[in-house]
Formats: structure tokens, sequence, C-alpha cells
């Protein structure tokens, strides 16, 4: 076990450093002038020469890769360039991200805590009426909702909920510094649009791993047997759907995030997805690659958890290699 | 082959059609591509045209209203299914180009080459699908390269992958060792008797990544970082009218409902492709 959590733990160091070397590639090696981007196409050749000596951006691509890097591992998330021009000092990054990395936390937590008994309650159900009216009627549902882009749907639940029943407010514009958890109702459609997607996903995965389950061996011996439908599904099918639905979760994230950065934008949340956005519309390199680190850092740690979690709901997978 | 067996393998090539939610899912289709490729000849103005005040209702001249610039809806929703359509389709089609190749000698070779392969694509896997976007975006800036390009990618992974696991299954057949046997050279093996037996299970899977590229291309387009304001196009209608909800909602309500019928409709038509073949369209591969 212990082996097998510093050999997860050793892989994913592995992959998020090749993934920091991607992000550096991504956004600064691809052709393409930062310099040029952030003044446009106007700019005169002395300002231009200005911007990349303050971005250092006439160094070799290899050697800020370094400094960047070296910076990140001791948590020295360097500055974003944009604000760093506009105000002409020195902005750091931390500050700018962490009040909307809470806020996107506050959406994610909020999702996740209705998704996963949600997405469990309906997946048994459609696994238990599998092939009966229920279950397609379940089935075609989560089949279109997970069809429909965040957008789409983020835009269909404001015309209905807030601009026709004037329920619920369409945009959730916070003032700075205070909190989503202050005014809960700006959080419901933004979560309901995260719900939609998600959701389908999860049931349709619990689904197919709880028809696997009551398909099998030990699940015909106990209906032999005579126990009752209800106790062999709480007490033997469950259980051996817990580890699969762990790994659904932990899928769910992977959408979650991609669902978060649209559905921010969509309501005007300002969370760290929109942040993102903003500062690829005006290039900031040094925020957008932060900010990517960040998320894919969360992301591979989110990852190992579930993995470790699954082995430590299968007594089989512990001795396995 | 007899007659008979080819035309039964036909019917079954057939059998996902049967179903009614894959019936709907292919009108839909038709649908969609018939308005997204006929429609700018049926459209009534340029849909860069500017006919009206931002925002006016329906009527007589605009059908479905004017846009937050006064641009006829009607045409600007005929003129903005093509390059939604044709990113997605092209960047689908990259990523079988590289991905075929990919496969092919990953699975055929089982060399130093196999692992070094796969696990460069399990990287790409590591990246959730819209900041590798977003991130590629930053370096290269907005436009349709870096879109196909970045959803070309995100499905390299998958069709690699598939094609290796087909390439491993066919390449222990009888037929392939013979071909081996006579001193065919690699390309030859791989070109004329491995491909031509590994299209179904690729079939099975186009419509996934289909799927997953007008997603993610949608998805972009909408955040304002895909083709350039002026083109016309259903995803970049929605944010650019945001504004006018209240006041106009057709223009955000038809460019969202036909994005909604061609992504339901491509799933619909997939899941069946998927599932005649025994493959289950949400569990990762």
């Amino acid at each position: 076990m212990t082996r097998y959590l510093f050999r997860r733990i050793g892989a994913g160091i592995l992959t998020l450093w090749v993934v920091s070397i991607l992000i550096f590639i991504g956004t600064e090696v691809v052709p393409g002038d930062v310099a040029t981007a952030i003044l446009g196409r106007s700019a005169t050749p002395e300002a231009l020469e200005t911007v990349r000596e303050r971005l250092e951006l006439d160094r070799p691509a290899a050697e800020r890769y370094w400094g960047w890097f070296t910076g990140a591992i001791q948590g020295d998330l360097g500055e974003s360039s944009a604000q760093t021009l506009a105000s002409g000092r020195g902005a750091p990054m931390w500050p700018l991200i962490s009040g909307r990395l809470e806020n996107s936390a506050i959406l994610a937590v909020a999702t996740m805590i209705l998704l996963i008994p949600l997405g469990l309650g309906l997946g048994i159900l459609a696994a238990i009426h599998a092939g009966r009216r229920l279950d397609h009627g379940i089935s075609a549902g989560s089949l279109s909702a997970m069809s429909l882009p965040e957008f789409v749907t983020g835009a269909l639940l404001i015309l209905v909920f807030s601009v026709w029943l004037d329920l619920l407010p369409g945009v959730s514009l916070l003032s700075s510094g205070t909190s989503p958890l202050g005014r809960p109702e700006i959080l419901v459609l933004p979560v309901i649009t995260l719900l939609l997607v998600s959701l389908a996903h999860t049931i349709r995965m619990i689904r197919a791993g709880m028809i696997e389950v009551l398909d099998s061996q030990y699940i015909e011996m106990a209906r032999l047997s005579g126990h009752p439908e209800h106790r062999i599904v709480r007490r033997h099918a469950l259980r051996n759907a817990l580890a699969p639905t762990v790994m659904v979760i932990a899928l769910t994230v992977q959408w979650l995030v991609g669902g978060i950065i649209v559905t921010e934008v969509v309501f005007g949340y300002p969370g760290l997805g929109q942040a993102m956005v903003q500062s690829v519309e005006s290039r900031d390199v040094g925020f957008v690659q932060s900010v990517a680190m960040l998320i894919a850092t969360i992301y591979v740690a989110l990852n190992i958890i579930a993995d470790l979690l699954v082995v430590f709901l299968i007594p089989k997978l512990r001795t396995a290699p | 082959m007899s007659v008979s067996t080819r035309s039964a393998e036909r019917a079954s090539r057939w059998q996902f059609a049967a179903s009614w939610p894959t019936r709907v899912g292919l009108a839909g289709i038709v649908v969609i591509l018939v308005i997204a490729f006929f429609g700018p000849f049926a459209s009534p103005h340029s849909p860069s045209e500017i006919v009206g005040p931002p925002f006016r209702g329906v009527g007589w001249e605009t059908p479905l209203g004017t846009d937050h610039l006064g641009r006829d809806v009607l045409s600007r929703v005929l003129w903005g299914g093509r390059s939604l359509i044709g990113l997605a389709v092209a960047a689908t089609a990259a990523a079988y180009l590289i991905g075929i190749p990919i496969g092919l000698v990953a699975g055929y070779s089982r060399s130093y080459a196999d692992p070094i392969l796969m696990r460069t694509m399990d990287v790409l896997l590591a990246f959730p699908p819209l900041l590798f976007l977003l991130v590629l975006v930053t370096g290269t800036g907005p436009g349709s390269v870096a879109l196909i390009a970045g959803a070309a990618l995100v499905n390299l992974p998958g069709t690699a992958r598939i094609v290796r696991a087909a390439t491993i299954e066919v390449s222990v057949r009888g037929y392939v060792e013979a071909a081996v046997a006579r001193g065919e050279r690699m390309p030859s093996v791989l070109g004329r008797e491995i491909v031509p037996n590994i299209t179904g299970p690729l079939l099975a899977d186009v419509g996934v990544r289909l799927t997953l590229s007008i997603l993610l291309i949608a998805a972009v387009t909408f955040l304002g970082l895909g083709p350039p304001p002026p083109a016309a196009n259903w995803a970049l209608m929605i944010n650019e009218n945001r504004a006018g909800i209240t006041i106009q909602p057709w223009v955000i309500v038809v460019p969202a409902l036909l994005i909604a019928i061609l992504t339901i409709a491509v799933n619909l038509v997939a899941d069946a492709v998927a599932r005649s073949r025994g493959i289950s369209i949400v569990e990762p591969q």
C-alpha cells in the first residue's frame, strides 16, 4: 500500500513536470509575439522593445522556463504581465488568484454535494429498472443533458428562470471582497447548469457499473437464497459498486473543470475560470501559465486521491502490483 | 465471401439505425446540415449588413429580429452553422490522420516505440480539454487553426488508443502472418492487411470523437476565442447578444436550440453506433 502510494505520487509529479513543459510550449514557444498581442499592431517598435524587456521576453525560452519552473516549485507564481504593465509596478500573482480560487471552489463543492447523492440515486434506480420505461426515460434524459454545452443550458436557464419567471438572478455578479455564500441565490443557476451536464455522465456510468454487479454470480446466489431485492441492492450490490463510483466522481471533476470555466463566463461569476478567459484574451501569459498549472495540479492530486480510495475500498487490489 | 453473407453484413451494419432515438438523431443531423450548408443561399440579407436598430423585435423585414449591432438574426443564423461544423469535422479528421499512424506503429511494432508513444498520449490526458485549448490559444491567439489543432490534440490519445488496440488484435491473425512470411515490409503489411481490417472499431469511435470536438469548439467559440467576431457563428451569437436577452430573446433562443439539436442528434447516433459494436460512449477508453 505504501509502495503503491509513493509510486502513484511519483508518477503524478512526473506528469506535472511534463505538463509544465507543455504549458510553457503552448503559451510561449508557439509562433505569435506576446508583446504585439498586448500592445496591438499599431505599437511603436520602442514600446514593443520596452514590453519585451519588462517581461524578459528577450531571454532564451529554456532559460525563461527554468526561471518560471523553479519559482513555481517554491510557491512563487510570478507576476501577472498585464497587471504589471497596467500599474507599472510588479503585480504578484497570488492575491489576484486566491479570492477567485475560493469562489470557484464554492461553486465546485456546492455542485459535488448535490451531484453525489443525485447521481447515485438516479443511477441505481435506472440500473434496477434496466430495460424498462423508467430506465429508458432516465437514459434518454441524461444522454440529452450531457450533449448540451454549458453555455446553451446556462442561456436557456437564464431565459426561463430569470427573464420569464423572474425567480432568480440571471447574472452572478459580486462586489469584490464579498463571498458568494452571503448571497446563495446567485449560486443556484450556475450550480444547476453544472449539475445537468455532470449528473448525466455520473448517472450513465453508475448505471453501467451497477448493472454489471447485479448480473454477477454472487447476486444471483443471493437471489436464489431468497433475500428480498431491496436488501440485495443495499447490502451486496451497492458495496461493490462503490469503488467504480469513486472513479466516476474523479472523472466528473474532469468535466467540471471545463464546465466551471464556461459557466462562470455565462453568469459573470467572479471565479478563476472567468479570470482565466480574460487573461487569455489579454494574452496575460504569466497568469495563464500559473492558473493552468494550478488547475492541473489540483486535477492530478484529485486523481491520485481517487485511485488511493479505490485501492482502499477493494481489498483485492491491495496486493496486486 | 458469398453474396448473401455480404448483404447480411451490410444489413447488420445498418442495424443501429433501427431504434427510434437513432432515427430522431439522424433526422436532426440532416436538418442541421441542410440549414448550415444550404442556409446561406436562402439568407435574406448579408450576415454583416446592418438592417435596423439593435435588438429590434420580430417583424416582416427581420423575421427573427436584429442582434446587438442591428444585423438580421435570421441571416446570421443561416450563415452561422458552417464554421462550427466545419471546424469540428476538420479537427476530428486531423485527430485520425495523426492518431492512425501512431496507433498502428505502437500496436504493430511491439518494441520500445509502443510505451514511448502511449505514455506521450497519456500526458495529453492529464489536461482538462478546455484548459488545454485555452493555453494553446494564449500562445497562438484566437483563430481557426489553433482550434483545429487543439481539438485534434485532445482527441489524439483516444484515436491512437483505439487504433492500437484494434491493431494488436488483428496483427496475430493468419493473413497478417502470411504477409509477413512472404516478406512484405511493414508499411505494406500495415496499409494492405491491417488498416482494411480495423475500420469497424474506428467507425464506431468517430461519432464519439466528433461529439467531443463539437462541444469543445463550441465552448471556445462561445468564450470569444474562436474565429473572430464579424463572422456569424451560433456559439458566438449567444455570447455577443447576452445584453439583449430581456428585450430580444430570439437572438439567443434560436442559436441555442440549433446547437442543442446538433449536439443531441450527433450524440444519439454516436451512442447507437458505439453500442451496436459493444462500446459504451461514456466509459473512458
